[in-house]
């Protein structure tokens, strides 16, 4: 497979170059022979095709498309979103002033913006949850067991739905008298509980549809992660007396590392910028405000472009930092386990 | 890789997106100054406009269609087009960085005061429009930018029938009688005695909207601009929030706010399970509709003022919709401005949706009877310095027009948040007073 996706462009730079470009290659002294033996009657047919400009371009233009579009959807609003957080822009005046570093400095020292990251704990907490829930479950799901790909379905089925739906439907389930209530009553538990009534209950109800919703993509990437390893190993495993706990320790985990780590990362950032359900839910009332929110509170309702795109630039430059600590802690180093 | 061609390439698709993009920015910049007149001969008048609405349900229903077909009666050669944005704030906000944000819009909060002649074309000089309600919200050194489509005014909508079932028949006269009346309502009947829509978030807004009530002041909203703190024992903003706060302290609102429903809680409220909601009068027909769509009679619902009198009356403040203005980038600035005139003076619009006209001549609408038989004081709140009351407002990141703060006020009275009611409107004062300070007349 490698061997002949290597050989192939390289034998067609080699022929399609002209003489000078050859004489070129020669005095950097580098692999001009075997292109020279090759040339055949194959290579002299096509040569005028490999010649042509249009074939250079031909990749730019398959990726004109989407280089275009990444362009103008992700790398020039990013780029002017940089720019706003240098004025006091409002949001719809033509006029905007540029103010330096201003917005930064008030984000530095307005302590009250930081403290909703407080509430990112709860999401993170959360992740773990559901990280630990995701494995358990892919565990078992990768051993033979009845009905295994129904379940898979189930654990996948809520990543699918739209997250503004999920922030609906559990609106409903969360409301007085709703779905949790009268599922809790049958047990006979009755509960005058308003789930999203008080801080602490808020957050740890709007987390836990975040678990709910987020379970299914952990899952899968561990399930694909875990079902890559060879099963002759387990069968070694086996015959030299190891049980599932032993299994897990020592061929499934070691194995799966890397997948773990990348779960972890996308949690922290996913837990620092939690949006959709809790702005669907609460709108961030109730201290379940989180900085995604504010930061839309900022833009476009009090006409701060200027600071909220400040705001956004330093959540992202927090992410990225967190990852690169992160990377520095645990290094992604290649998995062998033959 | 990195040979010439490649490089031209890639530089080119950039320079062609970028070009692309300038093209789509540089909004305003307009020819400013030419007044958008009413035209001379209905007959002459002609072109296309596009009439940007947050009324998605006119438009989807036909309504807006009827109307712009009995305008094609007097002016046959303008074609009316209509434009529903559900979202209109947000939409049409970022629709102003181009030209093309219709030619007859409303407009939206965002857009500071300063701004308008870059944005809309001038309609006429104050004296010009003074027969229309609150066109001192869009004047601008002389000239007025927008025409309000109609006023409302602001109160509580109750179901008769609840309040007359606990026993209370009169109007309360004061915020403890108010209170006391609720208090029967939850002991005398199975409703809810007040429904704070807190969920939903805008219905507390309409607190807002009784600024000027208990001093019967014309001038209360402009009385916000500068470092006055709002929120001082006795202020217009102190009464309202304060009676808000005992409602949901003395539990007598909902259970659980964190899950209302602003569209069943119509239904509630028509059907007799909510006893009051504080709205402006524009909700008096849905919730009349409401009422017959659960067996119950539109008679049942009622409107009462904030219960608070001066000199022996109630007061009501009357306070303007959105502006209808017209854009400096239209074509057909002429029919722009005779849709305007047209729609706020003979569609009959105002009449039929039970809202006051914004022609000052014009009399009051059924809806409010009950306050014209029961004689109370109407005034149109000036907005003449609502422009630096919004700059103090963002500034101060507090939002008068949001529901937040009130959103937090609620969560401090029934114990989901820290603090005391003294402590926050200590603390809403101290930053309305900074931000007063920063901001520049």
């Amino acid at each position: 497979m490698t061997q002949t996706t290597d050989t192939a462009p390289e034998g067609a730079a080699m022929t399609g170059r002209s003489s000078t470009d050859k004489a070129k290659a020669d005095a950097q002294g580098r692999r001009p022979r075997p292109a020279g033996r090759r040339r055949g009657p194959a290579a002299r047919r096509t040569r005028s095709w490999r010649d042509s400009p249009l074939r250079r371009i031909t990749p730019w233009l398959f990726l004109a498309a989407p280089l275009a579009l990444l362009i103008t959807f992700t790398y020039v609003p990013v780029a002017s979103m940089i720019s706003y957080s240098f004025t006091d822009w409002d949001g719809v005046s033509p006029d905007r002033e540029n103010v330096g570093f201003d917005n930064y400095v008030q984000i530095f020292t307005r302590p009250e913006l930081f403290r909703v990251f407080f509430v990112s704990g709860y999401y993170l907490a959360a992740s773990v949850v559901q990280i630990v829930v995701a494995l358990y479950f892919a565990v078992i799901l990768s051993f033979n067991l009845r009905f295994r790909n129904f379940f898979k379905g189930i654990l996948f089925f809520p990543y699918l739905i739209n997250g503004v739906a999920i922030g609906f439907v559990f609106l409903y389930f969360f409301q007085d008298g709703g779905t949790l209530d009268s599922v809790l009553d049958q047990l006979g538990v009755t509960t005058d509980h308003p789930w999203l009534g008080d801080p602490t209950s808020a957050n740890v109800s709007l987390a836990g549809v975040s678990v709910w919703r987020f379970t299914g993509l952990n899952f899968v990437l561990f399930l694909g992660a875990i079902q890559s390893i060879p099963g002759e190993l387990y069968e070694a495993a086996e015959l030299d007396g190891a049980g599932k706990w032993k299994q897990f320790r020592h061929i499934i985990a070691p194995s799966i590392k890397p997948v773990i780590s990348l779960s972890a990362i996308l949690a922290i950032s996913g837990s620092l910028s939690v949006f959709e359900i809790p702005y669907i839910m609460t709108g961030g009332a109730t201290g379940t405000q989180t900085f995604v929110i504010q930061t839309i509170k900022l833009a476009f309702q009090f006409n701060k472009t200027g600071l909220a795109s400040a705001a956004a630039v330093v959540l992202l430059l927090i992410i990225l930092l967190i990852t690169w600590i992160q990377r520095r802690l645990v290094p992604d180093d290649k998995v062998d386990l033959v | 890789m990195g040979n010439k061609k490649t490089t031209a390439f890639s530089s080119a698709v950039l320079a062609a997106v970028m070009l692309t993009l300038s093209a789509c920015g540089g909004g305003g910049g307009g020819a400013t100054g030419e007044v958008a007149a009413p035209p001379s001969d209905p007959k002459e008048v002609s072109g296309e406009i596009r009439v940007l609405t947050q009324r998605t349900d006119l438009v989807q229903n036909g309504t807006l269609q009827k109307y712009a077909a009995e305008f094609n009666k007097i002016y046959p050669k303008v074609k009316v087009k209509f434009d529903g944005i559900t979202d209109y704030e947000g939409e049409v906000k970022i629709r102003m960085n181009t030209k093309a944000y219709g030619d007859v819009l409303f407009i939206p909060g965002a857009v500071a005061k300063n701004d308008y002649p870059k944005f809309f074309a001038p309609l006429g000089t104050t004296a010009e429009l003074s027969k229309y309600r609150f066109s001192d919200k869009t004047e601008v050194d002389g000239k007025v930018y927008g025409i309000a489509q109609f006023g409302t005014a602001n109160g509580f909508v109750y179901n008769k029938k609840v309040w007359k079932q606990a026993g209370v028949t009169e109007w309360p006269k004061t915020p403890e009688e108010f209170l006391a009346a609720l208090k029967a309502i939850k002991e005398k009947t199975e409703a809810t005695p007040y429904y704070t829509n807190f969920k939903d978030g805008w219905p507390l807004v309409q607190w807002t909207n009784n600024l000027g009530v208990v001093g019967c002041d014309a001038q209360a909203g402009n009385a916000l601009a500068g470092a006055v703190s709002p929120w001082k024992a006795g202020s217009e903003l102190n009464a309202g929030d304060t009676l808000l706060y005992d409602i949901v302290k003395q539990g007598l609102s909902e259970k659980d706010p964190t899950t209302t429903n602003w569209e069943s809680s119509k239904a509630l409220l028509g059907g007799g399970q909510i006893a009051t909601m504080m709205l402006g009068s524009w909700s008096i027909t849905q919730m009349q509709d409401a009422a017959e769509d659960v067996n119950g009679s539109a008679q049942d619902i009622g409107f009462m003022p904030f219960p608070v009198q001066k000199n022996g009356k109630h007061c009501a403040a009357l306070v303007s919709d959105y502006q209808q203005a017209v854009s400096i980038h239209s074509e057909n600035k002429p029919a722009a401005r005779a849709w305007i005139d047209w729609f706020t003076e003979k569609s009959g619009f105002a009449e039929t949706e039970g809202v006051v006209s914004a022609v000052k001549s014009a009399p009051m609408p059924a809806t409010l009877k009950d306050f014209t038989d029961n004689d109370v004081t109407f005034f149109d709140r000036s907005e003449a310095k609502t422009a630096t009351v919004n700059d103090i407002d963002e500034a101060a990141e507090i939002g008068l027009n949001k529901q937040d703060y009130r959103q937090k006020l609620i969560d401090t009275a029934r114990g989901a948040a820290k603090g005391s009611l003294e402590d926050f409107f200590a603390d809403l004062n101290k930053r309305w007073d900074e931000a007063a300070k920063t901001v520049g007349s």
